[in-house]
């Protein structure tokens, strides 16, 4: 977005900073469920947040466009919208489009201290990438032995479009832009929003959601999490103090780092490792939280060659400082903190359920009853899938070997 | 012919303190002190007097003191007394003048205007007393990404050399250096599990034993390199250029030429070991990429190739074509870097700081896709462990020290060393003054001197959040400028202070 900096950074920071709680459920089952008991648990960490930005994902909510994108987008004036909407009907096949259903601001405590009680225009697109562009796009593709070109390319296309709105046109952010999922955020803390969004009123098999305390005075609703990229939302606790080397190794791939986050990188960094370079992601998290050497060097010699093989490539991808992060995508929501344990995580499991949560308390807020809670050990990934199935820490580094 | 040079060093006495012992008498390697019998008195030839401190550190009761002369010439901003001396020296001898060490003009030292971040409130800082710190590096070339099939890693990894910290000796010659010399650095790279660099002028055959240690190299003059010579070490660096003598070779002259490192060399005892210029087999771009190929060849593609340049103006697009030659790492060294030998005047008006040629390089790289497949090791004047962080926030893989690690084996920086007369045994083939340097005394030296930098190091990238030197590489963020001006800033790629 032209002009970004000037609201989302306005004093020209390395890196905007926040800190945050950060919330997670999931039917491994694929059992859909409302925004409700999400929204509690936030509000349970109100605390953890200081009004400047709140924000959920939830995906399974557009069955009825399931095999269009998504296209979640904000706009500061009544010119950028124009302006997108021209570029998005040349860009894609739009499919269908209307205003993002939300409550009165006013009476919502959206907004912050700055802008009290109002909020940016918030409209959805489902669209498509015309098949003509489809075709072009293979044809011209070098990669002949990849299984699924066209999602492929498509999810390429779409990439480079979210890209051109966001750094060409003015007044406009695409919040997200994956298919069956959406992104809802806003300036305020997390509960108004979701009130704001009326997620109650949704239904999805994934939800993660975020409070945050940045240390702006500001804040502007692009700036909120989740960060979204295709289907891929990341939501995040913590300060990378590698932001200057992930930036930099992202920016040699093609990535152009626009709010100077740090949740922007690892969101182009999941992009990167699991979409384009196809890592299994367990091996992801293992890139993004390594084991130590000293770990890596009492591996028995297979696990350690790829650790190390992982480190040699991915070096600038591993995320230094505390984190904490639930990263989602269609079908899986995946918990990592960072490997020396700087920031915060506790899972629970009851049936077929997966929480993931800063503290206990808001988990045990929706469910009382757990079969199982944990804190999460760093550099350790917990990952939920659909199938009915949790991968604890151990076992996804005994799969990675 | 009298000589008009005044001596540059005075030496003052302490009668009082002196016991006669001689010790002066027999270190002075250049014969500024005799005992006159007859007097029972130390007599001192001034102008002999290099300024090493040799005496003035051994002598047991402290009776000298080594000064800079007190003559002034009338004050001459344009001609400065070194101007003088150098017009007269040339006057009496029609000579080029020779010295050692790197430049040593007050040019300004970037490493000195950019300041380090640290953790405040937002991200806790990080105690290495406390917390696991990792500083372990590989330099090679790493692949574009991994590429994974039914879960199994099938990427093949090119070669990779581990160091346990990012500091690797320099590339310094048997011959230039004393054999004693080598053997310390070869014993402390292995103590410390980093890498020391051979130079050009071969490698004594009971050093090969230290091979997973040691970088040898293949430039101009060839001397020394043989197909075990390239086998038994960890990686095999081609030399076009050193920071000292950017565009010209090397010249050790024959009294430096022992029946030792004749062998070593593979030429005949007492000739001079001349290094040509250019590589004779290397006149493009096109024909480097042919012997980094045959060296790839010769060595089964088992070990990195490193191509080292002097930095010079064009360094980040001579950089780029040598990594699309095929270069595995890229070592640049800038114009502080030390010699043996160089023409003074190439020394001090050739080449450019190593700090914006760094820079310069990082950023072509990354701009071009490319930084992945080398790794870049930096030379040329590092003289703490705040200029090597700075140099890693810069882009730099690791650095080579070699100045620095003659000053903790006792060098003073008098700059002699091209006359093999080192009064410290550090560059001396003479074996009466060459053993004076215990091997495993300097070993204890440089691993001390290297172990505490390290420590430094963890200490720093603690207090900036950061508990992996990966992290740092590359990462400009944590460096603002102070004192520079706007095109500075721009060709470092980091803010100004404050900012």
């Amino acid at each position: 977005m032209k002009g970004l900096d000037r609201i989302t950074n306005p004093f020209n920071d390395d890196k905007v900073i926040s800190n945050c709680g950060l919330f997670g459920m999931m039917s491994t089952r694929g059992r859909k469920f409302s925004g409700r008991d999400v929204i509690l648990a936030m509000a349970n960490m109100h605390d953890r947040g200081n009004g400047l930005g709140g924000g959920f994902a939830a995906y399974g909510i557009y069955p009825e466009y399931e095999d269009c994108y998504a296209l979640h987008v904000m706009y500061e004036s009544m010119a950028g919208k124009e302006q997108t909407e021209a570029f998005i009907r040349t860009a894609f096949d739009l499919v269908h489009d209307e205003e993002m259903p939300h409550r009165d601001p006013a009476s919502s405590r959206v907004g912050g201290a700055y802008t009290a009680g109002t909020a940016p225009i918030l409209w959805r697109y489902f669209v498509r990438v015309p098949e003509n562009v489809l075709k072009d796009m293979i044809r011209e593709d070098a990669r002949k032995d990849i299984k699924n070109i066209e999602e492929d390319v498509a999810d390429d296309y779409v990439v480079k479009q979210v890209m051109t709105i966001d750094t060409q046109i003015a007044d406009a952010y695409v919040f997200s832009s994956g298919k069956n999922m959406g992104v809802f955020k806003g300036v305020g803390y997390p509960e108004d929003i979701g009130n704001f969004f009326c997620l109650e009123e949704y239904s999805g098999y994934l939800w993660t959601a975020h409070g945050r305390f940045p240390t702006n005075t500001q804040a502007w609703w692009g700036g909120a999490h989740p960060f979204s990229l295709l289907d891929w939302s990341v939501v995040h606790n913590g300060e990378i103090s590698s932001y200057g080397t992930n930036r930099a190794f992202l920016e040699m791939h093609g990535y152009y780092c626009c709010m100077h986050t740090d949740t922007e990188v690892i969101a182009y960094a999941v992009d990167l490792l699991a979409r384009r370079h196809r890592l299994p992601m367990d091996i992801v998290a293992k890139v993004l939280a390594p084991p130590l050497w000293t770990a890596i060097d009492r591996m028995p010699g297979p696990e350690r060659r790829l650790h190390t093989a992982l480190r040699l490539t991915y070096p600038a991808l591993l995320m230094n400082g505390p984190f904490t992060i639930i990263i989602a995508r269609q079908g899986e929501m995946i918990g990592l903190r960072d490997r020396i344990q700087l920031r915060p995580l506790v899972a629970g499991i009851k049936d077929d359920m997966l929480y993931l949560s800063s503290e206990e308390a808001p988990i045990r807020v929706v469910c009382p009853e757990l079969d199982e809670t944990w804190t999460v050990k760093g550099g350790e990934p917990i990952i939920g899938r659909l199938g009915g199935r949790v991968i604890t820490g151990s076992e996804s580094r005994a799969a990675a070997s | 012919m009298k000589s008009y040079l005044l001596p540059q060093f005075a030496v003052y006495r302490d009668d009082d303190k002196c016991i006669r012992c001689k010790v002066c008498v027999r270190q002075c390697s250049f014969g500024v002190h005799a005992y006159d019998d007859e007097d029972d008195e130390i007599r001192s030839n001034e102008s002999a007097c290099v300024g090493c401190q040799r005496c003035a550190t051994l002598c047991p009761t402290g009776a000298l003191v080594i000064r800079q002369h007190p003559h002034e010439f009338r004050p001459n901003a344009n001609w400065s007394e070194e101007m003088l001396l150098d017009v007269k020296r040339k006057a009496e001898t029609g000579a080029v003048t020779i010295t050692g060490m790197g430049n040593d003009k007050p040019h300004r030292v970037y490493w000195d205007h950019l300041l380090l971040n640290a953790s405040q409130v937002t991200n806790p800082s990080i105690d290495p007393l406390r917390e696991p710190m990792e500083l372990r590096t590989f330099l090679g070339r790493k692949p574009d990404g991994l590429v994974f099939k039914d879960g199994r890693l099938i990427t093949d990894m090119p070669p990779q050399v581990m160091i346990e910290t990012p500091i690797i000796f320099s590339a310094m010659s048997y011959g230039a250096i004393s054999y004693q010399a080598q053997l310390a650095f070869m014993q402390a790279a292995q103590e410390l599990g980093t890498l020391c660099n051979t130079g050009e002028g071969g490698w004594p055959m009971d050093f090969r034993r230290f091979g997973r240690n040691v970088i040898v190299q293949c430039a101009s003059g060839r001397f020394g390199v043989d197909p075990d010579y390239l086998n038994q070490a960890a990686i095999v660096e081609i030399k076009i250029g050193q920071g000292a003598k950017p565009g010209i070779g090397g010249h050790l002259p024959g009294e430096k030429v022992t029946a030792a490192v004749a062998a070593t060399r593979m030429i005949p005892e007492g000739t001079d070991a001349l290094s040509p210029a250019p590589q004779h087999d290397i006149y493009s771009i096109e024909d480097l990429s042919m012997l980094i190929y045959a060296l790839k060849e010769a060595t089964n593609y088992e070990k990195p190739i490193s191509v080292k340049i002097a930095a010079v103006h064009n360094a980040a697009a001579i950089a780029s074509g040598m990594v699309r030659a095929g270069a595995d790492i890229i070592a640049v060294d800038g114009f502080r870097g030390g010699t043996g030998a160089a023409p003074r005047v190439i020394r001090d008006n050739v080449g450019i700081p190593t700090e914006l040629a760094l820079a310069a390089i990082d950023e072509r790289l990354r701009r071009e896709g490319i930084r992945n497949r080398a790794s870049i090791l930096v030379a040329g004047g590092f003289r703490n462990s705040a200029d090597i962080i700075k140099a890693i926030a810069l882009g730099a893989d690791a650095v080579y020290i070699g100045t620095a690690a003659l000053v903790a084996m006792g060098c003073t920086l008098c700059q002699q060393c091209n006359t093999g007369k080192c009064a410290w045994g550090i560059t001396a083939q003479d074996p009466y003054i060459a053993k004076r340097l215990n091997p495993d005394i300097a070993t204890r030296r440089l691993v001390n001197l290297v172990r505490a930098w390290t420590l430094e190091i963890k200490e720093m990238l603690g207090g900036m959040g950061i508990n992996s030197i990966e992290s740092l590489r590359g990462n400009r963020l944590h460096l603002r400028g102070i004192g520079l001006q706007e095109w500075e800033l721009e060709v470092l790629g980091v803010k100004g202070a404050g900012q």
